[in-house]
Parts: C-alpha cells; sequence; structure tokens
C-alpha cells in the first residue's frame, strides 16, 4: 500500500491565531492525508523535531503576526542543519508580496495568503509530494 | 393585537401565500438562514410575534428600562454620540506615540493600545521568545518608561476612555495606567481607564496566555476585586465574545460562551467577599460587529435582554447598573479580503451600522488593509472617518433603537435568546464554562463552525466578493505602513542599556515582595502596582509569577 502523504501543520512563535491552521488541517486530512497540528507557540526547534520525528513530508508554517520572517527562517536553517531539506516548507498568513518573494527565494515552496482556497493548498500538496524524495 | 384580527391576518396571509403559489413564483433558494442558521422566513408579521407571545413591556420596555433590549441609556445617541475609538500601536514607543497624536488629531473619543505579542505574553523585547515579535501587531511595552514614551505630551484625559488589553498580565496592565496617572498628576476618577483583562477566552481562542488556567484566571480576578474597591469608575474587564467569532464561532455561540465565562468571573469575585453590585457594573462587553446585519442587532438587544435577566433572577442583582450590558465592538477582521481590498470598506461600514442599530457604547474599526499589514495612517484614518459618517450623515442615530418593534428583528431577537439559553444550560450541566473549555466544548464547536464557513464559500453557497465570485486579475496597491526597520532592534538595544541604569535594588525587593504575594495567594495588584513604579519589566514581574504557578502546557493541537 502506498505511504500517505504526512504533513505538519506548524504554528511557530506567539501568534495565537490558529482558525487558518486548523482548516487547513483538517482539509488535507479530508484529503486522505495524514496530519499532524501542533498547537500553538512552538519554538523553530519544536517544528523540527517534530518534523522529524513525525517523518513528514512537509511543514505547512502560519503566521499572522507578522513575524514570519523571523520565524521561518530559523525553521529553514535548523532543517538543512538536521539535513532534513527533503522536508518541504510552505506557509500561510498575513504575509505582504515583498514578503512573499523573499521566502520564496529562502526555499518556501508557496506561500498562501488572505482567500486561498483549500483546494488550492491540497494541490500544492499533492504536487509537491510527487516531487518529493521521500 | 386582538384575537379577531389576528384570525384575520391569518386569512389574509393564507391567501396571499395560495395567490403566490397560483401565480407560479419560485425562490431562489429553498431555504433561507442567518450565518448562524436560523431559519429566515419569506415574510414577518404581527403573527409571528403574537405567536412567540411577545410582550411589550416584559421584553422590550423603554430605553434605559429593565430589561434593556431598546437600549442601556434612556436617550442613547440623541443624549451622546457612542464612543468612537481607534485601536491603534506598532513598533516602538515613539512610534507610537507619534501615532496617537495623529489619531487624537482626527477626533477620536477614546483609544485603545494594541500591544505586541511578547508584552502582551509576559516576555521581555530582548527575551529569546520574542525575537522577531518585538513591535509587531502592537507596540513593545517592557516597562512604565516606554508608557511614559507612548503618552508623552498626551493626558489620559484627552479621551474619554482609554486602556488596553492586558490579558495574561491584568494586573500588569492596570498598573501601568495607575502609575501613569500619578505621574501625570491626573486622579483616577478624571477618566476611565479599562482593560480587556479576559483570559479565559485566550485559552480557546486567541492564545495570549502563559500561566496555568487558574493562576491566569485568578490574576484577572484579582484586578476585578482590586478595581471594585479603589477604582469604582475604571472598567477592568470585557467579556469578550469577538475573539470566539474570529476563530469560527456563529452569532449564537459567541453570546453563549461570552456570557459563560462572564458568570464564571462573577461567581469567582463573588468568592472574594464582593457582592455582584459591587463589581458588576464595572463589566463591559466586547463583541464582533459583523456582516449578517439583522442577526448583530438581534445579537445586541438578545445580548441585552439575557444579561438583565440573568443578573436579577440568577444572580440577585438589585442595582439597575448591574444588569446592563454595555460594549464595546471591533468590526470582524475574518470578513475582510485581500482581494480588492477598497471593498473592506463597505464591509466595514455594514458591519458598524449593525453595532449603531444595536446600541454600541464604544467601537473601534478595522482598517481597509489588514489583510496584510498593521493599518496605515490613511486607512486608520479612514477607520475613523467611517464612524463619524455613520454618526453625522446617514440618519441612523436619531430615534432609539430604530429597529426596535420590526417584525423580523423582535423575531430573531427571540430566537437569538433561545438558542443562547440553550447553549447556556449546556455548558452548565457540563460544569460551567471552565470544565466545558477543559474538555475542549468551546473548541471543537468553534472549529467545526469554522470549517463548515469555509466549505460553503468552497461551495458558491455562500458568495464573498473578489474571493470565490466577481474576481479580477489585480495588482494590489496598498500604501504602505511607514514604520522603523529597525524599531527591534533598537528597543532591545534601549531595554538593555534601561536594565542598567535603573538600579536594581528596589526592584529586587518590589519582586521579592511579588513573590511572596503570590506563594500567600494574596492580591497581586498591590506588589505589582509597586514593582511597576519601580519600573520592573513586564518580564521580570511574569518571570515571578512562572516561578510560583509554573507554566501553562497544552498538548498536541486537534483541529
Amino acid at each position: 500500500m502506498e505511504r500517505k502523504t504526512r504533513i505538519l501543520i506548524a504554528k511557530p512563535g506567539l501568534d495565537g491565531h490558529d482558525r487558518g491552521a486548523k482548516i487547513v488541517a483538517r482539509a488535507l486530512s479530508d484529503a486522505g492525508m495524514e496530519v499532524i497540528y501542533t498547537g500553538l507557540h512552538q519554538t523553530p526547534e519544536q517544528i523540527v523535531a517534530t518534523a522529524i520525528q513525525e517523518d513528514v513530508d512537509g511543514i505547512g508554517l502560519s503566521i499572522l503576526s507578522g513575524a514570519h520572517m523571523a520565524h521561518i527562517r530559523s525553521v529553514l536553517r535548523l532543517l538543512k542543519k538536521k539535513k532534513a531539506e527533503d522536508i518541504f516548507v510552505f506557509a500561510g498568513g498575513i504575509i505582504p508580496e515583498k514578503d512573499v518573494l523573499k521566502l520564496k527565494r529562502m526555499g518556501v515552496l508557496e506561500v498562501f495568503t488572505p482567500g486561498a482556497a483549500t483546494s488550492e493548498i491540497i494541490d500544492f500538496v499533492k504536487k509537491a509530494r510527487d516531487k518529493g524524495t521521500k | 393585537m386582538e384575537g379577531k384580527s389576528l384570525a384575520q391576518l391569518k386569512k389574509i396571509r393564507q391567501e396571499w401565500e395560495t395567490d403566490l403559489g397560483k401565480k407560479g413564483l419560485k425562490e431562489r433558494r429553498n431555504e433561507f438562514f442567518t450565518r448562524s442558521g436560523i431559519p429566515v422566513k419569506r415574510v414577518y408579521t404581527p403573527i409571528d410575534l403574537e405567536e412567540a407571545g411577545f410582550d411589550y413591556v416584559k421584553d422590550l420596555n423603554f430605553p434605559g428600562e429593565y430589561p434593556y433590549t431598546r437600549g442601556v441609556d434612556p436617550l442613547m445617541y440623541r443624549e451622546n454620540l457612542w464612543l468612537i475609538g481607534q485601536y491603534g500601536g506598532f513598533g516602538s514607543p515613539e512610534e507610537t506615540n507619534q501615532r496617537f497624536k495623529y489619531l487624537l488629531s482626527q477626533g477620536i473619543t477614546a483609544l485603545t493600545i494594541a500591544l505586541d505579542l511578547p508584552t502582551q505574553m509576559g516576555y521581555d523585547s530582548d527575551d529569546p521568545m520574542s525575537k522577531g515579535e518585538v513591535g509587531k501587531t502592537g507596540v513593545a511595552v517592557d516597562s512604565l518608561r516606554d508608557m511614559e514614551i507612548i503618552f508623552e505630551g498626551i493626558p489620559l484625559t484627552a479621551v474619554k476612555l482609554v486602556g488596553t488589553l492586558a490579558n495574561a498580565i491584568g494586573p500588569i496592565g492596570l498598573s501601568w495606567f495607575m502609575a501613569l496617572a500619578e505621574k501625570q498628576k491626573v486622579p483616577p476618577t478624571a477618566f476611565v481607564g479599562f482593560l480587556q483583562n479576559e483570559i479565559l477566552k485566550e485559552y480557546v481562542a486567541r492564545g495570549a496566555f502563559f500561566l496555568p488556567v487558574n493562576a491566569g484566571l485568578k490574576l484577572v480576578i484579582d484586578v476585578l476585586e482590586y478595581s471594585a474597591r479603589h477604582l469604582p469608575n475604571w472598567l477592568p474587564i470585557q467579556l469578550c465574545g469577538y475573539h470566539f467569532r474570529e476563530a469560527g464561532a456563529n452569532a449564537v455561540q459567541e453570546v453563549a460562551f461570552t456570557l459563560a465565562d462572564a458568570i464564571t468571573y462573577i461567581e469567582e469575585t463573588i468568592k472574594r467577599g464582593l457582592k455582584v453590585d459591587d463589581f458588576v457594573p464595572q463589566f463591559f462587553f466586547f463583541l464582533s460587529a459583523n456582516l449578517d446585519v439583522f442577526e448583530e442587532v438581534a445579537k445586541f438587544r438578545a445580548l441585552r435582554r439575557i444579561w438583565a435577566r440573568l443578573m436579577k433572577e440568577r444572580f440577585g442583582a438589585k442595582d439597575p447598573r448591574s444588569m446592563r450590558a454595555r460594549f464595546h465592538i471591533y468590526t470582524a477582521g475574518s470578513t475582510l479580503t485581500a482581494q480588492q481590498p477598497m471593498n473592506n470598506i463597505v464591509r466595514v461600514t455594514a458591519a458598524a451600522m449593525a453595532a449603531v442599530l444595536g446600541g454600541v457604547q464604544h467601537a473601534f474599526l478595522s482598517s481597509m488593509d489588514e489583510p496584510f499589514q498593521t493599518p496605515s495612517e490613511e486607512s486608520a484614518r479612514v477607520a475613523i472617518r467611517t464612524q463619524q459618517i455613520l454618526a453625522h450623515e446617514l440618519g441612523v442615530i436619531d430615534t432609539v433603537d430604530p429597529l426596535g418593534g420590526s417584525y423580523y428583528v423582535e423575531s430573531l431577537t427571540n430566537q437569538m435568546e433561545e438558542n443562547v439559553w440553550d447553549y447556556l444550560k449546556k455548558i452548565e450541566s457540563m460544569g460551567g464554562a471552565l470544565a466545558a473549555i477543559e474538555k475542549g466544548f468551546y473548541q471543537t464547536e468553534i472549529s467545526s463552525a469554522a470549517y463548515q464557513f469555509q466549505q460553503q464559500i468552497a461551495k458558491k453557497d455562500r458568495i464573498v466578493v473578489g474571493v470565490n465570485e466577481y474576481r479580477i486579475e489585480e495588482q494590489i496597491n496598498i500604501k504602505p505602513l511607514k514604520h522603523d526597520p529597525k524599531s527591534e532592534k533598537k528597543v532591545v538595544s534601549s531595554l538593555k542599556s534601561f536594565k542598567k541604569e535603573r538600579g536594581g535594588l528596589a526592584v529586587k525587593k518590589a519582586l521579592e515582595e511579588v513573590k511572596r504575594t503570590a506563594e500567600s495567594n494574596g492580591n497581586l495588584v498591590p506588589p505589582i502596582f509597586e514593582a511597576v513604579k519601580q519600573y520592573a519589566t513586564v518580564g521580570e514581574i511574569s518571570n515571578v509569577l512562572r516561578e510560583v504557578y509554573g507554566e501553562y502546557v497544552g498538548g498536541k493541537g486537534y483541529f
């Protein structure tokens, strides 16, 4: 049997708004994936440790507080350090256009901003996994 | 209506319905519902009120009279406008001071300080947990010194209402305003300070907590007790529905969960030896102003009626002020779209109008650029102007409760009240708000409602203009917020040098007193007030609390 796609939805930092994170988690789960949601207030270290421990294909980071640059940079660095760069990273939240470009250059595969449909996110994750090495 | 004419009316309605059938008219949907799922009939008539046993005096009465359905004041906006406020603050205290001076020059009468998340959660700006978060979502306040900078050249009496959130750090927030009043030589009776100071909803919907639930609750009650005894004109709590709603709750859940939490705060404060009439008159609600206009109006009216009945019948309140549900509103950020963002001005206007038609006391509105950033000066100004246009140009404020007596709005108000009581009974049977939250009841109800709503949008059962219909190719052209990109660095380095200059002995002694009081379960406001006056930082005080109470440990998130 084919291994199910495994995704970690994570809330880095102090931001407590997780309506979007929960909706994405549920939508991916309804689409047949195995989804783990970290809950609030996770450090980048905790997120990367959970991702490796749970052997996920991808991490979705949700941030609405404006602290996305610092937290996402840390997650990417830690993945590299732990030689887990095969885990793809996508992000969502209140993220200005100029930061979207910066994040993509840093290695974030896709950034979803307000109004994104859950179907777009599901399609993205499926494609990202197919291209992936896991 | 007399029995005879009612029977006649029913006959006429029957004929009218039959006639519609004959003409072969067809409605564009099989069923219509409000956002909370209340079925909406084709048309409402006196029959609906009659069948619900509607009694004008018992259910509505006159404005300013029990059960306050038509408003908490007899004259409402014919006497005074609601307070036109704005929520603001970002970056460093200096930047926020500039912004506040600008906002004040635009005619606001109330001011709410937005704090950054480290401040709200008891971390100093130089704490490793604060990295990347300093000055985002609000201004960084580490100590009283920052409050002094924010209010440099701004007397606390410049507006009628001034306050901040401080949900997890209530005693610190209260102390900042008390200390600032001392510095400005303004007696606390000369202005109304307010705090949100409402921790229960943080564990469910907003996430700005750091202590375990019982300790978080103790801090809230300490503030309520202290305020009842020493600051009777201040508003030390906002009973919050807004955040449940933003997390996905519907209007019924919003009111029900807020009231269930309110019951907990009341019961806990009574344990301090206070009577309801000693402290409940200082309560205010903080509710969402959302887009289903009539349901929103019904929500505000139903809340007032339920609260009045709850206070009188359940808690035996005698003072009418305990029975009046007064509320702040904030327009629902979650209804704004990043697509064609100028349209947000229209959404905000409609939501704010619902609140005004519903009898609001204090409003602040979202800015059109909120899906992108902390509001720019221009978009914040538009939010203020929107309120001023509502007040002066639309003709919606010249009679009290203009929708009172509408067959539809009264029917919705009745239905809303009934649905809220059902939820309250359910929560009661679970053992009250604390138990319901611990069981995850609020959380699962809210996330299910949020997911359902999202599904409706995905299936286009619900149209969101510019998002799932009427889309355009567009280049978003939002004026960026002017802010100092280096403000985090500056705040951190200024805090570090401040801590060195400050002199540590008085701070150390004050913090020891905070610790002793926490350990002996005393009211924490007096020792924290002293620590704040000695310029102890939010992180230093909060770390003492962490030492005594431990930290909240959440499990894995569920969805």
